[in-house]
């Protein structure tokens, strides 16, 4: 493919609408692994708190699991997967897999300080997040090599359990449990590793807190710089309701202005709500963004009444993102929770027949 | 060239976006009153001085924790969290003010909005300044750049221009700083000193802020006004005139924004000429002695005091005459002390009441009989009045006297089936200020509940409220029940769809004592004072039964005379579409899809005129201010709304929901079926329409709704295959909202709040009406001016049922159910299908070129039976909530 100069994702980007995989975490819990999954030969006596529902940790006990996924979403023509790491900091797998306990009643900064800095965790997450990357790697360019069709690999580095900008006591509106610091030494601890194993593109994602996706802004720079890198960069933030806005309270527009100074290439809405209701701001940022957009919500609310735990199937699903390319908002489709290879196959199929939202590269936000 | 800047909210500043204010209060360096609640550890109370600038009307906040005996990095920290607590105030972009670095990068690293440092500057030179940018642009915030290098701060003219454009080469080419993120100040520095060197300071800034507009592209000007004065700090009076006229000139010269007291903000144009003339001598350096000619008019103000004389003049009068004031011209600042010292001088408190207040009040009454007030004033006065009155309360109770005896007392209600209640509380409100007993039973009210309280509260009259048409019906019944319970009492009607001709010949006749029809609040009075005085009782009432016999034999002439079509002409008459040759557009969904909107994007879509038409002030927004009678009270009452209007939409005071959808329909006859999907498979649901059946001269067509839907199935002619759509919009909260401000006595508010409330309402409708002709396609390319679009100069209609188009209001449930309006927009419909909230729109969209709106007017038995069939209903259901319309008695 020629790309005149351009990142060849972008190269693509122009070319038409790039497919995005859909859900790891719901896929994984189909296996319904064990304790003893989880833990693998490794980690078989352990010491710590139960390991199961850490998904990230599988990418050390159980890669074939994570590699099958990828692999099946490749096949259903995602051109883009990401790494099994979405809550793959220190931060986010703290509760696995740190040792220690909050001293002062509740989990504070003093506490998130000892989280940040311990060794035996920052050593044993950047393993989780290089072979993360080495799978996806690995997936992406065997069946890039089979099909003729290049593959990405983006690194997903989701939200975490805890917020820069949110107290989480709402008898004391100044705490924070987490500082800015801590927030972006969590998240360059995983781009770094990332960005060692191989992924062709950072991809900061679920946004719920501005505070916490500018933290991860910051670390990545960082991170580029202490590897050698330089990769584009994915921004994807969360509308938490029908207001718009996102759980720290920023409406959609004020969102995109919080993060423009990152010099992101594609910049979209993920995961929480389903594409019925996702719409209007899907339609508002398509509206006023000068990047590449992105969506891939759920597959709808989760609804634990229906068979898949999602109320939208691949069959109901598809055609409802593929609208918004119809109306030429997008330029990058996928799914989040509750998606699975069929739905993106589906939304592949359906979406290779609209062009691609025109960005006009001469509207920056600077 | 746009900065865009973020808290919760987006502030965009293009070009156009005119003076941003950047409150200045929450300074600690600048404000004592902020300075004394941190250094006590008040947070709460700085947080109060946050929100006031904010509701002031601050576009950004500018937080500046820089005191030596605190830890300025620990306060910014904390304050800028709790900040982020408080949804209000984190609207709004911060900008972090210190002149030490830690302090500013501790801000930035707790914001999540994009926000703006306040400063940064060449003063350890270079290298030093492009770390700075570099993190600023790393936190993702816009700085402002002082006019500050090696040397010094910048004092001259040329000074400012060199510093400012080296550091934006600098911080362009060497930091990669966007220029749109780039404030310069240039330094405003304080005049009229005394000191020679200082004459020039204000035109060298204003010059330096025209030369950075126009050499250093992107880059805009910001300045701390209030340096400007500060050689006259104590004289407020002077300071402010320098701060509005300062303003004036360097935003003329293009100064983007300023560090000013938001919400006190002097008009130039309202300085006093010979103040204005000295300032603006001393401010453009015009002549040798303009400081001291400054000075001496400052001296002067001194010595008269700090209040301005205007306000003074009246404070000075004698107790009784400043509660007459007070009351007159609505001001409730000094109320309770004034009828405090009125009290003590009195002997007991009813005689304060009886005395000073209701001389007062009686001034307003004969003011407004005499058409020299209007009745948002009114209404004001009557808030000062209850406000004294509710002072005077624990007194009279402390007295155990039985209070001042009113004239009389008068049970009001909305009638059961509706909420509508703006009206009712007007009246209520005036007859109060004119010392009746209210006993309001708000909305919704059946009849048993009206006549218990009435026999139980021993009323002297009864007024009856509605809007919606089947309240008409409801009145009648209550009426009846009077009558058949035995009452006698005076009964009052009113509402925007009563009329005297339907009270005289549909209501009266049902009710053998005084049945009067009361056209609005200025009436209320009259008829009430005329109708419960003895000696003026039964002239009175005489003469309304004579009218309303009068009345009654017009309409039984007029009725004879009027001969309609039979339906079948009706019908042969329709208007003639030709479907054959149309194209038609498909809306770009199907279904239901929920709109909640913010409220400040509705506000460009209301309809200001009928805003007026509520408070009685008749004319059309915004000729109406140009009016020689009521133009200045119409001004007034605007700007209360706008102030009002500006919290509901910064505090989300109300919440607007809405759905509206769209579903493939075909016309059958007079009716519309309309189907679920594409394919048409199965019927969902049927909409009934009415025709005229009047007598229509040549060229005239019988307009039934349905006509305006192509009759062609999907199966025989997929081109022709038409969409019908449907919305129902509410705004939320104002119910609750009204009754907090009723709490605190101030119906004006109150009243108000449902105004606004019923007018973003119909402006939502608009707005969504927009959003369906976009959908729809036409809608893309339309350009309409503000005035255009209120007189609906678009294509396609929105009628609504229970309006004169579509006269059935059960249409409703049935848009209700299909659209689940209750679920998706909260609204309800109570049974006789009025809308709750109150504040809600609802109808069906037709997008054909030739729908417009019309009225059924009267219909005959024919249509009746022949509609009550095709509904699957009885003639007498059918024939009750249609009888407005019937051209037979039943």
């Amino acid at each position: 493919m020629a790309t005149n100069g351009l990142h060849p994702l972008e190269a693509l980007l122009r070319e038409r609408i790039v497919v995005l995989d859909g859900a790891m975490g719901t896929m994984i819990q189909r296996y319904k692994l064990s304790e003893q999954d989880y833990r693998g030969k490794r980690f078989a006596d352990w010491k710590g708190k139960d390991l199961k529902g850490s998904l990230e940790l599988l990418n050390l006990t159980r890669p074939q699991v994570v590699e099958e996924i990828h692999v099946a979403y490749l096949d259903a023509g995602a051109d883009i997967i990401e790494t099994n790491t979405f809550s793959g900091t220190t931060i986010g797998l703290h509760d696995f897999l740190f040792q220690g306990e909050p001293k002062r009643g509740r989990k504070d900064q003093e506490f998130f300080q000892r989280v940040v800095d311990d060794v035996d965790l920052r050593t044993l997450v950047h393993e989780i997040n290089f072979e993360a990357a080495k799978i996806a790697r690995q997936a992406a360019d065997r069946v890039g090599n089979e099909t003729g069709q290049q593959r990405f690999v983006g690194g997903s580095m989701g939200p975490l359990p805890v917020a820069g900008s949110i107290s989480p006591d709402v008898n004391d509106p100044a705490f924070r449990a987490v500082s800015f610091d801590q927030l972006r030494q969590t998240y360059f601890d995983e781009a770094k590793a990332l960005l060692e194993g191989g992924v062709d593109l950072l991809i900061v994602e679920t946004i719920f807190d501005t505070l916490n996706g500018k933290a991860a802004l910051f670390a990545i720079p960082d991170a580029l710089e202490k590897t050698g890198r330089s990769v584009p960069l994915m921004i994807s933030g969360t509308v938490i309701d029908k207001s718009g806005r996102n759980l720290s309270g920023q409406t959609v527009e004020a969102l995109l202005i919080s993060i423009a100074h990152a010099q992101p290439l594609v910049v979209g809405l993920n995961c929480s709500l389903g594409p019925v209701e996702m719409e209007p701001f899907i339609e508002e940022l398509a509206r006023i963004s000068p990047y590449y957009m992105s969506a891939y919500p759920n597959a709808g609310l989760p609804d634990a009444l229906s068979p898949t735990g999602f109320p939208e199937t691949a069959e109901t699903f598809a055609p409802k993102v593929a609208k918004w390319a119809e109306n030429g908002w997008l330029n990058v489709v996928g799914g989040c929770c509750g998606t699975t290879p069929d739905h993106i196959r589906a939304l592949a199929k359906l979406v290779s027949q609209f062009s691609p939202r025109v960005v006009e590269t001469t509207i920056s936000c600077t | 060239m746009i900065l865009r800047l973020s808290g919760l909210e987006p502030l965009n500043i293009t070009p156009e976006f005119g003076f941003a204010v950047i409150g200045e209060r929450t300074n600690i360096t600048g404000s004592p009153k902020f300075s004394k609640l941190i250094l006590a550890g008040d947070f709460e109370g700085a947080l109060a001085v946050a929100r006031q600038q904010v509701q002031g009307g601050a576009n950004l906040l500018d937080v500046n924790m820089d005191e030596g005996m605190i830890d300025s990095e620990a306060a910014m920290i904390h304050f800028l969290d709790l900040i982020g607590s408080e949804p209000e105030i984190a609207r709004i972009p911060i900008v972090i003010d210190s002149s030490k670095w830690s302090v500013i990068e501790a801000g930035l690293k707790c914001v999540q909005g994009k926000a703006m440092v306040n400063s940064i500057s060449l003063k350890n030179g270079e290298e030093e300044f492009v770390r700075q940018a570099r993190l600023i642009r790393r936190y993702g915030a816009a700085t402002i750049v002082m006019a500050f290098d090696e040397q010094g701060q910048a004092d001259n003219r040329q000074r400012k221009i060199d510093i400012c454009s080296r550091a934006y080469d600098v911080l362009t080419k060497h930091a990669d700083f966007p220029a749109n993120d780039i404030i310069f100040d240039p330094n405003i520095l304080t005049i009229a000193t005394g000191l020679e060197e200082h004459r020039n300071y204000a035109v060298d800034f204003l010059e330096a802020t025209r030369w950075i507009k126009k050499n250093l592209p992107g880059a805009r000007v910001s300045g701390g006004v209030s340096n400007i004065s500060f050689s006259f700090r104590g004289n407020n009076t002077v300071r402010e005139a320098m701060h509005a006229a300062f303003l004036f000139h360097a935003i003329r010269a293009g100064l983007d924004m300023g560090i000013v007291n938001a919400g006190q903000l002097a008009v130039y144009e309202e300085i006093e000429p010979d103040l204005r003339e000295r300032v603006e001598d001393v401010l453009l350096n015009r002549r040798d002695d303009a400081t001291e000619r400054l000075i001496d008019f400052a001296e002067n103000v001194k010595a008269k005091g700090k209040t301005p004389v205007a306000d003074a003049a009246w404070r000075k009068e004698p107790v009784e005459e400043r509660l007459k004031h007070a009351l007159v011209k609505g001001i409730v600042d000094h109320i309770d002390a004034d009828t405090e010292e009125a009290r003590q001088k009195c002997k007991r408190p009813l005689e304060v009441i009886e005395g000073p207040l209701m001389a007062g009040m009686s001034v307003v009454g004969d003011l407004f009989g005499a058409g020299k007030m209007f009745l948002p004033q009114v209404v004001k006065s009557a808030r000062v009045m209850k406000k004294a009155v509710a002072y005077l309360m624990p007194f009279m109770e402390a007295e155990k006297s039985a209070g001042a005896k009113p004239q009389g007392r008068i049970v009001m209600a909305t009638v059961k089936g509706d909420v509508h209640d703006i009206g009712k509380n007007i009246v209520g409100v005036v007859l109060q200020c004119n010392n009746y007993d209210v006993v309001d039973l708000g909305v919704m009210v059946p009849a048993a509940k009206i006549l218990e309280t009435a026999r139980e509260k021993k009323a002297d009259a009864i007024g009856l409220s509605g809007l919606i048409t089947p309240s008409l019906d409801e009145m009648v019944h209550v009426a009846q029940e009077m009558e058949r319970e035995g009452f006698r009492l005076p009964l009052l009607i009113g509402g925007a769809t009563t009329s005297r001709a339907h009270t005289a010949v549909k209501i009266a006749p049902h009710y053998r004592a005084s049945t009067v029809h009361v056209l609005d609040a200025s009436r209320a009075v009259g008829v009430v004072n005329s109708l419960l005085n003895e000696e003026l009782k039964s002239a009175f009432d005489n003469k309304t039964r004579e009218d309303y016999e009068r009345l009654r034999q017009e309409y039984a002439a007029k009725t004879r005379e009027k001969k309609l079509l039979t339906l079948d002409k009706a019908r042969a008459n329709r208007i003639q579409i030709d479907w054959s040759s149309y194209v038609l557009p498909k809306p770009e969904f199907l279904g239901v899809r929920v709109c909640v909107p913010m409220l400040g994007d509705l506000v460009p879509f209301i309809d200001w005129s009928p805003f007026f038409h509520a408070w009685e002030l008749r004319g059309r927004y915004p000729a109406i201010f140009d009016d020689p009678k009521i133009g200045k009270q119409a001004r007034e009452l605007f700007d209360d709304a706008q102030a009002l209007l500006d919290r509901i939409v910064a505090k989300n005071l109300l919440i607007a929901r809405g759905v509206h959808a769209f579903w493939p329909a075909n016309s059958v006859g007079d009716d519309v079926d309309v189907y679920a999907d594409e394919l048409r498979p199965e019927k969902v649901a049927t909409f009934y329409f009415l025709r005229q059946q009047m007598q229509k001269s040549s060229g005239q067509s019988n307009y039934c709704l349905a006509d305006f839907i192509s009759p062609e199935s999907a199966i025989r002619n997929p081109q022709l295959a038409d969409y019908l759509g449907g919305f129902a919009v509410s705004v939320h909260g104002a119910d609750e909202l009204a009754e907090e401000f009723k709490r605190e006595h101030d119906d004006y508010s109150a009243i108000m709040t449902k105004a606004l409330a019923d007018r973003l309402a119909e402006a939502f409708a608009e707005y969504l009406h927009k959003q369906t002709r976009i959908a729809w396609g036409f809608g893309r390319t339309e350009q309409l001016s503000y005035a255009d679009l209120i007189r609906e100069k678009y294509r396609g209609i929105r009628p609504a049922a229970g309006y004169p188009a579509c006269p059935d209001h059960a249409e409703k449930r049935t848009l209700f159910d299909l659209l689940n309006a209750e679920k998706n927009a909260g609204v309800k419909l109570t049974e006789s299908f009025a809308m709750h909230p109150g504040a809600s729109v609802s109808g069906l969209y037709f997008s054909h070129p030739d729908a417009k709106y019309f009225g059924v007017g009267q219909i005959g038995q024919d249509q009746i039976v022949d509609y009550a069939n095709r509904r699957g209903e009885p003639v007498a259901a059918v024939e009750k909530r249609l009888a407005p319309n019937l051209d037979y008695g039943i």
